[in-house]
């Protein structure tokens, strides 16, 4: 999100749009080498379609406008084909759901291998094989040398998640993107798939986009964050100044609801007042405006970004001011 | 994986001994007498009498049970009660027939269906690929003795290209046997492919929505390559469970249309005896039948097994 000379990924004015529905506007995203950024928002905010564009695995019926570049390199409007060589060599992804994510019917020493013998980045089909055991070494999978004989259904969620991320790590590429790896996952195995996430990408230097509804996990895991709403990014800044110091009304709202304590007031735990609505029912100007407990006739029109361009700011009309928040 | 097929034969010879006894219990329960039949309503009772004894009708049940069992493991399955000639020989050279016919048609349905019904769900947003499948729906609304007649008439009669009945082992005449192989074939296949399409359509279409196929696509595959190399398998596991019942329905169900094109199969055979009261003829090929079908199942088993080590119990 900061100003980053040469990104990893640069997504500018992303817009996605169905025939009738409008779900991402404007989305603008920076992520340099290295670098670790976290994508928050509740369930229907966009997160998932962004990253779907970005692994420019969209479906079919979905238009998308702006920019993705991932390096040097457009990746929208570029053809299937194209697309087809980056995906799983530069950009790689992790799933939410480990238990479907893997093919059933197929080994998981098999899988890991495709994954490089697709891109030719091992020589032949027994050093992607031998490849793929160190691999899951590498994400601390008992007995590897067997393991790879092995087929999904014999391993546990937490197991499955580390080969898929095994399959994920296994071209070192520029970008990883997780979508809610751990939230599948019992939380026994989450800080252990989360250590593994994060060393597998410092290992390569590689830049991140983690995807989660659970605050805690960024500020554990990223440096940076974006929070989205309504198909926009509503505030982006780094982690230690958004969680401390919310701008937004939106973010301060989702702060508060993560914080566990009880409300003196009412006795109940904390949230944010109604629900998320469908795509393409949001409101017209600010999108958060029908849940926001500052909202005036001024959020009719469309908040303006404050801060740095495609950097560390919010569109709020009514921002909380920059009081600290304990 | 050798100890599920095991688990699955055992389960397969439990069957086939059950139905023996089922199919031998229906025979004696069934009223008429063959030697009654045989001789006539004129016939005398001690004609009768001597005839059942020929016939081995007077033993005790038990021995009547057998004696037919031993001959059916050592392949002597009696003499018909109506025209005195060796079932065995008869019965092998009618199976011979209905299951080249039967798996020609098998064929034909396999290669219409796959190929059509994957291409389908691939295509399923587009006009293509609902008019297909309007096209499937009709298909499986024709009978297949209505599509033999009508194939009749269009390459027998009004083109000429293929004789329009009749049967020629492929030893006499190899050319003729596949010539006249061609429409019964078709007529069968192109009905079953018709309601198998659908079946592939819908198994791909679920497997297109799976979370391994994104991941797939996430590696690097481009949609085919995803779907061939990681969809075909999984989608191919409910299709092997269509694909058995209808090999097994086909091979009682070839009787129509083994009618329509006057081929000695063992549809043929077994309305044949029972029209003639010919008891142990039909005892017979119903065993036959039962046999056939269980043998399907018993594969249908194993290629599950084969296809999904999620089915592989005990060998974790």
């Amino acid at each position: 999100m900061s100003t980053v000379v040469d990104p990893v990924l640069r997504v500018r004015d992303l817009t996605i749009r169905t025939r009738s529905v409008e779900l991402l506007r404007g989305v603008d995203l920076t992520i340099g080498r290295g670098e670790r950024v976290g994508l928050i928002g509740e369930s229907g905010s966009g997160k998932s379609i962004t990253s779907l564009a970005i692994m420019g695995l969209l479906p079919d019926n979905v238009q998308a406008t702006g920019s993705v570049r991932l390096g040097e390199r457009e990746l929208l409007g570029t053809p299937e084909r194209e697309l087809a060589r980056v995906r799983g060599r530069d950009v790689a992804m992790v799933f939410q759901e480990p238990m479907t994510a893997l093919n059933p019917t197929m080994r998981i020493g098999d899988q890991v291998a495709e994954a490089m013998l697709i891109h030719h980045t091992q020589p032949s089909r027994a050093a992607a094989a031998d490849r793929a055991i160190e691999l899951l070494e590498a994400v601390r999978l008992p007995d590897p040398k067997a393991l790879v004989r092995a087929y999904p259904h014999q391993l546990s969620g937490g197991q499955r998640q580390r080969v898929v991320l095994a399959i994920a790590l296994a071209n070192d590429p520029a970008l990883l993107i997780c979508d809610e790896p751990t939230t599948a996952l019992d939380v026994t195995v989450q800080q252990l798939v989360l250590d593994l996430l994060v060393r597998g990408v410092e290992e390569r230097d590689a830049a991140m986009l983690f995807i989660t509804h659970d605050l805690a996990v960024v500020a554990n895991v990223c440096e940076q964050v974006a929070v989205m709403y309504g198909g926009r990014i509503v505030e982006a800044g780094p982690v230690n100044e958004v969680f401390r110091r919310p701008r937004h009304r939106y973010t301060q709202g989702l702060l508060a609801a993560s914080d566990l304590a009880v409300d003196p007031h009412s006795g109940q735990l904390r949230a944010i007042a109604g629900s998320v609505p469908a795509a393409g029912r949001f409101p017209e100007g600010c999108v958060f405006r029908s849940r926001c407990w500052k909202a005036t006739d001024q959020c009719r029109a469309e908040p303006p970004w404050t801060g740095a361009p495609h950097g560390p700011g919010y569109a709020c009309w009514h921002p909380a001011q920059s009081e600290v928040i304990t | 994986m050798v100890g599920t097929v095991l688990r699955r034969l055992a389960v397969f010879v439990a069957s086939l001994a059950v139905s023996t006894v089922v199919v031998f219990a229906f025979m004696v329960l069934l009223p008429g007498d063959p030697a009654r039949v045989a001789l006539g309503t004129d016939a005398s009772d001690a004609a009768v009498d001597q005839l059942r004894h020929e016939f081995g009708l007077d033993r005790p049940l038990p021995v009547q049970y057998a004696s037919w069992i031993g001959g059916l493991l050592t392949g002597r399955l009696g003499t018909s009660y109506v025209s005195g000639a060796q079932i065995g020989p008869q019965l092998a050279d009618r199976l011979q027939v209905s299951l080249i016919l039967v798996l020609a048609s098998m064929v034909v349905a396999v290669v219409v269906a796959v190929p059509l019904g994957v291409w389908m769900a691939v295509r399923h947003r587009r006009p293509i690929g609902v008019v297909l499948s309007a096209l499937a729906q009709l298909g499986v609304a024709v009978p297949a003795f209505l599509a033999g007649i009508l194939l009749i008439t269009i390459f027998a009669v009004r083109l000429g290209w293929l004789p329009a009945n009749g049967w020629t082992p492929p030893a006499v005449d190899p050319v003729m046997f596949v010539r006249q192989l061609v429409l019964p074939a078709l007529a069968l296949g192109l009905v079953q492919g018709a309601v198998l399409t659908r079946y592939v359509r819908s198994a791909v279409l679920d497997v297109l929505r799976e979370d391994y196929l994104r991941t797939a696509r996430a590696k690097g595959l481009r949609p085919a390559q995803a779907l061939w190399r990681h969809g075909l398998r999984n989608a191919a596991v409910p299709v092997v469970t269509v694909l058995g019942l209808q090999l097994a329905t086909t091979l009682v169900g070839a009787v129509v249309v083994e009618r329509v094109f006057v081929i000695p199969g063992l549809g043929s055979l077994l309305l044949d005896a029972v029209g003639n009261r010919d008891l142990l003829v039909v005892q017979d090929v119903v065993m036959v039948l039962v046999a056939a079908v269980l043998l399907v199942n018993l594969l249908v088993d194993v290629l599950y097994v084969v296809l999904d080590p999620r089915l592989r119990l005990g060998d974790a």
